[in-house]
């Protein structure tokens, strides 16, 4: 084999899988050796369970063997993000308030990725309760971008994200609040989509905001991104928001060809604060897709920027309700300390138990919830989102896709945004207006910088439409060589 | 000066669903602690909750009951506050826009129809069960969490104990008619909150509404809400400026106390639940809803006096419950006469049914057995007295009326000759009433009567008696 396992695609993998060329244990090892390899600098991973891969891998195997007819994407490595309920595994959502606990059930799309007889390598690290854009709010220890290691993977998804980019996983499951799929992706160089809120289930992800939370797909390429999406989505009668809407083949979206495709180049998130290279690289993106026969032009929606104020109201307080469970009674961290009754258990445990940015985002949420400012804060951003929706509905009147930067800047260092939050929460300006509108949103790498650090897309289409988001990424990712760039490591 | 009481009702009734309000779990009494619960009712992390819709259907059949306008649009929100026995610490609840509102129901207070006013009426999720063991520890049991209970919030419009308890009966029996919920207070199925103050009808002053808890029972509702009014009375009478408050009953006193508020402020960031979708009622599921609609008890009541000419008085007893109320029409249908057959059920049956604490539900008999019996009366083939005692050893023994009638002989005597004789030994046993009938006191005959049914141990048809007796004195 002149390429190791761990470097190809799952399409790729599969036709080997198929062809019994490569066993799916064979597989699993070689990643898990990846992994040993180069986690203990990437740190990608809070938790890796090799002997139930193995055990996994082994029974595709069997299966395979004794002729049964399996799911396409059987025996592929996966790796999933630590907020996502993986029965039987810690679950720890990067928090020391469940840095033991053990779900006794399957998310929903756990559930369904084992039923595919996909390889679950393990948990991979993320901000606190998915509450960051750098993985640094993790309550363990911060991720690094195997493109530079002294750089942030991006957040809240860093850790699956790098797994990926440093070909620790060749598949891999993040969750999407505000931009924690997309921007990871952006900045490790890799394909992150966020589908439509309701498509996939939400049961078993652990809440943060919950009208905003969708689980995606982390991947090498959009073939990919496809087929994990085809295993993931789907009405589920456990989430009452999830869709009952049907569940196309997605890998029949991915056609070449973009003829009379209409794109919307947003105008408002290619403002101030994007970096001159980033600015430069999306903009040459979409002339290849125009080059391609797209029809490239720009729109405003004219709100986009309240995004930003919006989603810092409505998320907090929606995890300040989500986040009042964690409370040392019945799971999870309980302090040790003496208490005289429950409100000194539940004060205690919760000190104890989140980190600095959770309690922040706690304490924004309660008050904006709160009896006298109900109307001016959350009642008032869910107004400002009607206006970011409704933009979004008129400039899909005129255009089929919108374009973007999916982040304003590249990959930042470690440690530089830790003191100033504006400029940390900044880097989701472009992708957080696609949460508050529901609609579907894909980075893929477009670029690198001077100092070699990856560029992303960003994609959206109309509510339930992945099938053109999904064509316009695919044309534009088979037109350039940007998805097949890996970092040195 | 005029100062009324000002009494408005919370309710929380548990719902009769075979699952808890969000997940599968069984909703049944008695289990032991903690096996009727899920990830879901337990508020782990990731869990969703997904509405029951059968609880949805009984809120909306009960709101129709009470005469309320169901809302076509209905949202669920969430109620955030710290407890134990609440798992993720906020309860499902409905806060902006409950599935029914402005409706009414009507009550019976000293021959007078009032009209109470229901606020609203709406569905939300029970919390766990506390247990003090007393030291340093507390216990919870989650079985209950997450069983469907419905908020009924009645207007302020009772006046005193009477009218509150009166609200309660007729509230209860209708609940249990339309088969929404068990209503029982000592088992926590029916709880109820009053909120009491007082106000002088011609200054407006008032006082602090207080809420009042630990009733566990219609009487203690009765009584303690009597209490606070009488004492909010003198408060306001000294002018006495007074807070809103919670207070605790105390049954064994009779009083009232402040409860430790151990409770934070009462804020509640009530906020619309995003893991849930909007309720839309449309008009087929309404349309549904109503077509399964059981009878109401005013409905019920206004059948039974128009189909078989009963009085108010009547229908109104045997109205008492749906299985009451059902039993009689079984009855009436076997025997024939619904007028003897209401007169058997307010008269022997429910004696019985009293004596042995059995409820109609537990009624040993089948109404075709006791038309059997009444039958028999009616063809004097026993007497009244004897079909009684007979009656009561069936209750006792389910063995039909022919059987023990001719097992010991209880047949009314029909020879003539017999009857004859007791009344001629009647009259020559007791020469007083014997005079005194004779000097006029007609009313002396019934004495003899009793005599003569006293010696044939009740089966000589006392008309036939009284008419034998007639005869001979008259001569």
């Amino acid at each position: 084999m002149l390429v190791e396992p761990y470097e190809l695609t799952a399409h790729e993998v599969c036709q080997l899988l198929q062809r019994k060329e490569l066993s799916a244990r064979e597989l699993c090892d070689a990643v898990l050796e990846r992994i040993e390899q180069l986690d203990g600098d990437i740190r990608a991973y809070l938790t890796v369970t090799p002997d139930e891969a193995r055990e996994q891998a082994r029974r595709v195997d069997e299966r395979r063997a004794a002729g049964e007819e399996l799911h396409p994407l059987a025996g592929v490595p996966l790796a999933i993000k630590d907020n996502m309920c993986t029965r039987g595994v810690k679950t720890t959502c990067a928090s020391k308030i469940l840095a033991n606990f053990v779900p006794p059930f399957d998310a929903t799309v756990v559930a369904r990725a084992r039923e595919a007889g996909l390889v679950f390598l393990g948990k991979t690290n993320l901000d606190e309760f998915a509450m960051g854009s750098s993985t640094e709010n993790s309550g363990f220890f911060p991720t690094h971008n195997p493109w530079d290691k002294e750089r942030v993977p991006g957040g809240s998804s860093g850790g699956s994200a790098a797994a990926i980019a440093a070909q620790e996983a060749i598949l891999a499951l993040g969750s999407d609040t505000g931009g924690s799929i997309r921007q990871p992706a952006s900045f490790c160089g890799v394909v992150g989509l966020k589908p439509t809120y309701g498509r996939v289930s939400r049961y078993g992800l652990v809440a943060f905001a919950s009208s905003l939370d969708q689980i995606g797909p982390l991947t090498k390429d959009v073939r990919d991104a496809a087929l994990l999406l085809n295993v993931i989505s789907g009405k589920d009668p456990l989430d009452a928001t999830s869709a009952e809407v049907d569940v196309p083949d997605f890998t029949e979206s991915l056609i070449d060809d973009v003829n009379g495709v209409r794109i919307g180049v947003v105008r408002e998130l290619f403002a101030e604060g994007v970096q001159d290279e980033v600015r430069d690289a999306v903009r040459a993106a979409i002339d290849v897709l125009a080059d391609a026969g797209a029809q490239c032009e720009e729109v405003s929606l004219p709100h986009a920027l309240y995004g930003l104020p919006c989603y810092y109201l409505i998320a907090p307080s929606e995890a300040s309700s989500n986040l009042a469970r964690f409370d040392g009674v019945r799971y999870g961290h309980r302090t040790q300390e003496r208490v005289a009754d429950h409100i000194e258990l539940y004060q205690k445990t919760r000190r104890e138990g989140f980190g600095a940015e959770v309690k922040r985002r706690i304490l924004i949420g309660t008050y904006a919830l709160s009896a006298g400012y109900y109307d001016a804060y959350y009642l008032k951003a869910l107004k400002v989102r009607t206006l970011i929706k409704r933009d979004f509905e008129k400039a899909f009147e005129r255009f089929d896709v919108l374009a973007a930067p999916t982040s304003p800047t590249v990959a930042f260092k470690l440690g530089e945004r830790l003191a100033d939050h504006l400029a940390m929460k900044m880097s989701d300006v472009c992708t957080i207006p696609v949460n508050l509108a529901g609609i579907p949103g894909i980075s893929v790498p477009c670029g690198l910088s001077r100092e070699g650090l990856p560029i992303g897309l960003q994609l959206m289409s109309k509510l339930f439409d992945e099938q053109t988001l999904l064509r316009v990424a695919y044309t534009y990712e088979q037109a350039t060589e940007w998805h097949l760039r890996r970092p040195e490591l | 000066m005029a100062i009324e009481g000002v009494v408005g009702i919370e309710v929380h009734a548990q719902l009769l669903t075979k699952s808890k309000m969000f997940c599968s779990c069984p909703n049944t009494v008695g289990a032991p602690p903690n096996t009727q619960v899920c990830p879901i009712c337990t508020g782990m992390p990731g869990v969703l909750p997904v509405p029951n819709r059968r609880a949805v259907e009984l809120v909306i059949r009960t709101g129709v009951a009470l005469n309320c306008k169901i809302a076509d649009y209905s949202i669920f929100a969430r109620k955030n506050y710290f407890y134990p026995d609440l798992p993720k610490n906020y309860q499902i609840s409905q806060y902006e826009i409950p599935l029914c509102r402005d409706g009414y129901i009507e009550i019976e207070v000293n021959g007078e129809t009032r009209r109470i006013g229901i606020r609203r009426v709406h569905l939300e999720e029970d919390t766990g069960k506390s247990f003090h063991t007393g030291g340093s520890e507390s216990r919870i049991d989650f079985n209950r969490c997450g069983v469907p209970l419905m908020e009924i919030v009645s207007e302020p419009d009772m006046r005193n104990g009477e009218e509150a308890r009166e609200y309660l009966h007729a509230l209860r029996q209708i609940l249990r008619y339309i088969g929404v919920s068990t209503g029982n207070m000592e088992e926590g199925s029916f709880r109820c909150e009053p909120n009491v103050n007082v106000r002088d009808t011609e200054t407006g002053r008032a006082t602090a509404i207080v809420e009042l808890k630990n009733l566990n029972s219609f009487r203690s509702v009765y009584q303690s809400i009597n209490y606070e009014i009488e004492r909010q009375k003198k408060l306001l009478l000294a002018g006495v400026q007074t807070q809103r408050e919670t207070r605790r009953w105390h049954e064994g006193e009779g009083t009232t106390s402040p409860m430790r508020s151990k409770e934070e402020a009462h804020d509640y960031r009530y906020f619309p639940e995003p893991d849930l979708v909007p309720l839309v009622v449309d008009e087929k599921w309404l349309e549904e809803i109503l077509a399964d609609m059981p009878e109401l008890p005013r409905q019920k009541r206004e059948r039974l006096m128009a189909q078989y000419g009963l009085s108010a008085y009547d229908a109104g007893v045997l109205c008492q419950s749906v299985e009451f109320a059902d039993y009689f029409e079984a009855l009436a249908a076997e025997y024939g006469d619904p007028k003897g057959a209401s007169n058997w059920m307010q008269g022997e049956v429910s004696r019985l049914l009293n004596e042995t604490g059995k409820n109609i539900t537990e009624m040993p008999l089948q109404p075709k057995q006791v038309a059997e019996l009444l039958k028999m009366i009616d063809s004097r083939k026993i007497t009244r007295p004897v079909a009684k005692e007979v009656f009561e050893e069936m209750f006792h023994t389910g063995r039909s009326a022919g059987e023990i009638v001719a097992e010991r002989g209880l047949q009314t005597i029909s020879d003539q000759s017999e009857l004859e004789r007791m009344v001629e030994e009647a009259i020559a046993n007791n020469p007083k009433a014997v005079e005194e009938y004779r000097g006029g006191k007609q009313g002396s005959i019934n004495f003899l009567v009793g005599q003569v049914m006293k010696a044939s141990r009740g089966k000589a048809d006392p008309r036939t008696v009284k008419e034998l007796l007639a005869q001979k004195l008259s001569s």
